[in-house]
């Protein structure tokens, strides 16, 4: 163990760990979104706007995440006509790339969660709602919703917790996070361990935290 | 179109390989796993605050940290720890180990930690008056979890399995960061030749998406067969 590069190298991890939480959280923001979305389609009684999002989210959860960041970085710029787009500006940055391909698949797994969310919501709750003559939208918004997001906070905080592990994966096209940083250092200093173990510490930490946060959620929401 | 034909113009036998390549990886990550959860659920389920400890470190550690940086460490730390061994013994060269084996074993160790958690749900949600009744028939304790617990179990842990096998199958993609020529490295390098990254990063999502379909649809069956009798 070189304890010297492992105390030369935490600071250049740690902050490191500002653009893994940067990735991570814009991501968790833009998936919720589409989750949601995903979500409100999937209980649909149209049966091809359902089956559409179901093959979205299908998709999306039998491909690796790997595979989607290659698609979006390096094979949309293939496209002549997309880079003539303004879309071109967000898509050319890896950084942006990478929170667009996380934010789609993280999508997918929240739409799933949150759909079966909506279908355990027991069907008295709504009709109580009903029979107090609230107006459905405001039934949806007030009622559904926060029921919802109580039943689906176990299996989100999994969700979180995975996509984490998933930024991971940014440093493939280039970007600089912990493990894109623990690589760099390593192929500088061909000292394997002592790095790569620091910045799965930091992960293991963030992950502790993250665990309890949810915990702590879920015995606020509790009802 | 004509990329994908057999053949020395085509990349077509190449993704065939390849495909092939991630079919053994993910069944020998799946089994390696296996082998872990064999150690690791008796500890996990055992009364002693210690082995529960060791048990609980590696799940824990291990579905905390990414993938990819296990990986990393297998495979640019495994040499290194080899050659430190084989120093000991008086052996000096320079040592590389199999990109398959670092690879299906470092996997591996990722899908044992999801496989000992889904085993140890599994044996703790069969009926408890089963295992009372194996002690009160007197059966001798492996006989009675061959026999008794085993089908019980298995049929409550194959819907979760089913998860880690779809999640080791993903995760082997990773191992393209070896240079293991699986779907993943094999559409990089003719991406990279052919200059068209768009079709073959899409031929190699449409490969993993008929692997995932054709694995659940075997699984299905499996689930059926298991649940006769229920």
């Amino acid at each position: 163990m070189d304890f010297e590069l492992i105390s030369a190298s935490l600071p250049k991890l740690l902050s490191a760990a500002v653009v893994t939480l940067k990735l991570l959280s814009l991501s968790l923001f833009f998936g919720l979104i589409i989750g949601l979305l995903l979500a409100i389609l999937r209980l649909n009684k149209n049966p091809i706007i359902n089956k559409l999002a179901y093959a979205y989210s299908y998709v999306f959860r039998g491909t690796p995440l790997l595979v989607q960041i290659f698609i979006i970085y390096y094979g949309l710029g293939q496209i002549e006509y997309f880079r003539s787009t303004f879309l071109w500006v967000v898509f050319k940055e890896p950084y942006w790339c990478a929170i667009i391909a996380f934010a789609l698949n993280t999508g997918a797994y929240t739409s799933e969660i949150l759909r079966s969310a909506f279908e355990t919501i027991k069907p008295g709750i709504i009709e109580a709602g009903k029979s107090l003559g609230i107006p459905n939208k405001i039934i949806f918004y007030k009622i559904q919703i926060p029921v919802a997001i109580r039943q689906s906070l176990p299996a989100y905080g999994n969700e979180i917790i995975l996509m984490m592990k998933g930024t991971s994966l940014a440093s493939t096209v280039t970007l600089m996070d912990i493990t894109g940083v623990a690589k760099h250092i390593v192929s500088t200093t061909y000292k394997p361990l002592e790095v790569f173990l620091m910045a799965g510490a930091i992960y293991l930490f963030m992950t502790f935290i993250i665990h309890n946060l949810i915990k702590y959620l879920e015995r606020k929401f509790y009802y | 179109m004509n990329l994908l034909t057999f053949g020395k113009t085509g990349w077509g036998d190449e993704l065939f390989y390849a495909t092939l390549m991630t079919i053994a990886v993910s069944i020998a990550a799946l089994l390696i796993g296996f082998l872990f959860s064999i150690i690791f659920t008796p500890l996990k389920l055992s009364d002693n605050k210690f082995l529960n400890f060791i048990a609980n470190s590696y799940t824990t550690v291990i579905r905390g940290v990414p993938e990819l940086l296990v990986i990393y460490l297998f495979f640019f730390g495994g040499s290194g720890a080899i050659m430190y061994v084989a120093s000991i013994f008086g052996y000096f060269e320079y040592i590389e180990i199999n990109a398959f084996i670092t690879g299906s074993l470092a996997i591996g160790i990722i899908s044992g930690a999801y496989s000992t958690e889904v085993f140890r749900g599994a044996i703790q949600s069969v009926d408890k008056g089963q295992f009372e009744a194996c002690k009160v028939l007197g059966f001798k304790k492996h006989i009675y979890f061959l026999k008794v617990i085993m089908p019980q179990m298995l049929r409550l842990a194959i819907p979760n399995l089913s998860n880690v096998w779809q999640i080791t199958l993903k995760d082997t993609s990773l191992i393209s960061v070896t240079g293991l020529v699986e779907i993943m490295r094999q559409s990089y390098i003719a991406a990279g030749s052919t200059r068209d990254p768009l079709f073959f990063y899409s031929i190699a999502a449409v490969l993993y998406l008929m692997l995932t379909f054709f694995s659940m649809k075997l699984i299905n069956k499996l689930e059926v067969k298991y649940n006769k009798g229920f």
